[in-house]
């Protein structure tokens, strides 16, 4: 098991530094640059700004300039748009906003999701079970950018329950409609797979045969069928996770809590080289780091599995 | 010192006025009663770039800056200069120096006075290439001795035209006579800043923690893409005539969604107001949906170079493609917030400037529609011989709409039939200064309240002559016009050329339309520039 984690680990690092190269490639491909604008700057201070940026070095070297100083000086360079702050300002002041209400909605869409799922599947083809499809149907094909403005309208302007957007420190009023908006399509994914994948449990024989011997229905639901059913859940739980945490653009957008998303939008729009590259790591490192707890779940969960 | 002596008589005046009234105390304002609550909150779409004075480089950027620091001069409601931290400055007989007497009662908000030191600090700073300012041409813009050569590299920062000769003069040298000079220090580039604070605390000093700034207010609570507080100082020498207590910021990207929020009554002011939507909300909230006259033209480049096609250089076909552009349907059904139809490239509003008249704006749309189908024919095409044309615009719903409206007007007129390309901003950017389009979109905003700010740009040696315009006459009536002492008369003439050889159809020219609370007084509208102090501002309570 620590052999599997630590060559799992080794096997990252190669994996983030193709990541970056690739990523740097992409960025200088696009057409455009940080410091373009409907009225270009005079040359000699484009020149200035440039050089004071390492613009001015070939590519391979600002590429490996930009390693260097990640490796040995943990420093992801300032922020090309946003001149007042480094790439760090930005990620320590955004992503926690977005892991705030990432965290939440995670929460929300697993237990909502896997209690209808259990629910549906368990009382199949009943009343309960078409319901609990239709939600997850109707929440699936509802996108949240729908979802936000509507949203605010509810619960702002008619009901005037919530604020309209901002984010105000995490206040609890200020992150009820960015869960709701960002778990619904989560939790009917979750939904479906629990569901689909309970039916199949519950079909198997050695469910069966915990019925004959008479056990309660409850008892086999929690202590036999739910590990099992669980499985598939929990591989597409890892990725939506880092999807979670790491934003998203319409909730950041819609409701102004300055999460990371908006900017990982915006530097991208902007050519903001080094926040893009910055939150690009951070999600390639987020990734690679719950997708090897998914694993090390799934050895737990099901003794079948060893590494 | 004069100057001081009439101000005081005024306040006295005022005093003297207000105590006659029932509530003789400064809850008023106008006659108006003062509302308990003094915060007032507007919106942006996006964040500032820097808030830093060396380094701001857009408009939401630069309001903030006015709040936080204070430059030599302000601008009253209308846009004119008046005192700020100097009290009254002097003319050299050659009009190459500017002597500036700072007022003495000026203090940093941790207590420190603002001396002249700081201001020839905060300028060679933005000239210096380490600082790398966006705005370091402003300094060359101004003529600031020696400007040029530091930012080239040439010579050092050091070296710049601005001295401190006491800690309340300060003597600017120009290579150039500037007639508008004073107007050019109330732009937030001039503002000073805190020496001793920039050295000490290096790049994060505009961090609300370690903030020191001369404004009426002072930075509080900074959240990025967020919100952004500042709070009224103290230490302001004119505290007392400051009313607001907080001024708040909020950033949301979504326009419909900032409507929806000033509706929830979250927002005092919104930046604008979504394509299509004024009508209606003008008729809803009378009071409350404003709109006011910008220094902006939007319009569309020919490509005049070489490589373009054909047709792009044949001047007729250019005038004919102009002519059929029904700029009222633009303005009134398309965007209908109070943009003004625009048949040259100058705005109206700008100062100093009378829209010359040009044949096609006293014409109907019938009467240019005629003279359109002629010079199109004249110039050889027709159904036997179609036109095609490409239209390249960034990526946004307004300018969609509008590349689709007058692509219908040039069907419908002159049978032309029109692809549309869009492109995202950056992509769109290099394409079009690279020339790689037939007509393209753009808007431009000027700088300063003056017509050149505009028509430079059809200089031929204008970096941003995306047309690739070239006309001797234009560039010499251009050059001759710096030094005029009214440069009217070519600017009129520049105009007219502009008119006659088409190298852009000038489409509209901008009006800014937001939402504003009407609790909230004293905005001012009648600022072209649309330059705001919170300090002008004031809420008054609800009747």
């Amino acid at each position: 098991m620590f052999a599997f984690i630590i060559r799992r680990l080794a096997v990252a690092i190669p994996t983030i530094l193709v990541l970056v190269v690739l990523s740097y490639i992409l960025m200088f491909a696009a057409p455009g640059g940080p410091f373009n604008a409907e009225r270009p700057l005079p040359p000699n201070v484009l020149e200035n700004i440039e050089a004071r940026y390492g613009l001015d070095q070939p590519y391979w070297k600002q590429i490996y300039d930009y390693l260097v100083n990640i490796v040995f000086h943990f420093d992801f360079g300032p922020s090309f748009k946003y001149r007042d702050r480094t790439v760090s300002d930005i990620i320590t002041q955004g992503f926690p906003v977005t892991l705030t209400y990432g965290f939440w909605s995670f929460v929300v869409a697993v237990i909502v999701g896997v209690s209808l799922g259990i629910a549906a599947a368990v009382k199949h083809n009943s009343i309960l079970d078409y319901f609990a499809v239709g939600v997850s149907i109707g929440a699936q094909s509802l996108p949240n950018f729908v979802m936000a403005p509507v949203l605010v309208l509810v619960f702002t302007l008619w009901l005037g329950w919530l604020p309209g957007g901002g984010w105000n420190g995490g206040e609890w009023q200020f992150v009820v409609m960015p869960v709701i908006a960002l778990s619904t399509s989560y939790m009917a994914s979750i939904a479906r797979i629990t569901r689909s994948s309970m039916l199949e449990v519950l079909n198997a024989g050695f469910i069966r045969t915990a019925r004959a011997k008479g056990l309660p229905m409850k008892r086999i639901i929690f202590r036999h069928a739910l590990k099992p059913a669980i499985l598939p859940v929990l591989s597409y739980l890892g990725p939506a996770f880092v999807m979670m945490i790491t934003g998203s653009v319409i909730v950041d957008s819609y409701f102004s809590t300055g999460g990371i998303g908006q900017f990982f939008v915006n530097a991208a729009f902007n050519r903001d080289y080094s926040v893009m590259m910055g939150i690009t790591i951070l999600m390639g490192v987020l990734t690679i780091v719950f997708n090897l707890v998914v694993d090390l779940l799934y050895a737990w969960i099901d003794p079948k599995i060893r590494y | 010192m004069k100057l001081k002596t009439v101000l005081n008589a005024s306040a006295a005046t005022a005093l003297v006025f207000a105590a006659g009234m029932a509530f003789a105390d400064d809850h008023m304002v106008d006659g108006m009663t003062l509302s308990d609550n003094q915060t007032f909150t507007y919106q942006t779409i996006d964040d500032s770039p820097s808030i830093d004075p060396g380094l701001v480089e857009d408009v939401e950027g630069s309001a903030v800056v006015r709040d936080l620091f204070e430059g030599l001069m302000n601008q009253d409601a209308e846009g004119n200069p008046i005192p700020g931290v100097a009290t009254s400055y002097d003319v050299s007989d050659d009009k190459l120096t500017y002597t500036f007497h700072l007022r003495d009662d000026a203090v940093w908000s941790d207590g420190e006075p603002v001396t002249a030191s700081d201001f020839v600090y905060a300028w060679k700073r933005v000239a210096n290439p380490e600082t790398a300012s966006p705005y370091a041409w402003y300094m060359e813009l101004m003529s600031v001795e020696n400007a040029s050569s530091i930012i080239a590299g040439e010579a050092e920062a050091d070296t710049l035209g601005v001295e401190a000769t006491d800690d309340h003069t300060l003597v600017v040298h120009l290579s150039q006579p500037l007639p508008y000079f004073p107007e050019m220090v109330t732009h937030t580039t001039t503002f000073p800043v805190p020496e001793h604070v920039v050295e000490e605390v290096g790049a994060s000093w505009m961090n609300p923690e370690t903030f020191v700034g001369n404004g009426a207010y002072v930075l509080t609570e900074y959240t990025p893409q967020e919100r952004m507080v500042r709070v009224k100082s103290d230490t302001y020498w004119d505290a007392e005539n400051v009313h607001l207590t907080e001024v708040v910021r909020l950033v949301v990207n979504d326009e419909n969604q900032a409507l929806t929020r000033w509706q929830a009554g979250e927002i005092d002011k919104t930046e604008t107001i979504p394509t299509g939507q004024y009508p209606s909300l003008s008729q809803e909230y009378p009071e409350q949906a404003v709109s006011v006259p910008q220094l902006c033209s939007y319009y569309y480049n020919f490509n005049l170079r070489d490589d373009a096609p054909e047709w792009a250089q044949d001047v007729r076909v250019r005038q004919a493609l102009s002519l059929a552009v029904d700029r009222d349907i633009i303005t009134e059904n398309v965007l209908g917030a109070g943009q003004i139809p625009a048949y040259t490239f100058t705005p109206g509003a700008t100062a100093g400037f009378e829209v010359p008249e040009v044949e096609a704006a006293s014409m109907t749309q019938e009467e240019r529609n005629e003279k359109a189908k002629a010079l199109l024919e004249e110039a050889g095409y027709g159904s036997d011989n179609p036109l095609t044309v490409e239209i390249l615009y960034n990526t946004s719903e307004a300018h969609k709409t509008i590349a689709i409206a007058i692509s219908q007007m040039w069907k419908q007129t002159l049978g032309i039939e029109t692809t549309l390309g869009n492109m995202e901003w950056q992509t769109f950017l290099e394409a079009r200064g690279n020339g790689d389009f037939e007509v393209s979109r753009a808007g431009w905003c000027g700088d300063y309240n003056e017509a050149s700010t505009f028509l430079d740009l059809m200089a031929s040696s204008s970096g941003y002559n995306d047309a690739a315009y070239m006309n001797d006459e234009v560039d010499s009536l251009l050059a001759e016009a710096k030094t005029m002492e009214d440069p009217t008369e070519n600017y009129t003439r520049i105009e007219e050329i502009v008119d006659e050889e088409a190298p852009v159809i000038p489409i509209y020219h901008y009006a800014a339309a937001f939402m504003l609370d009407d609790t909230i007084k004293g905005w001012p509208l009648d600022n072209v520039q649309q330059t705001w102090y919170s300090r002008q501002l004031y809420r008054v309570a609800e009747e």
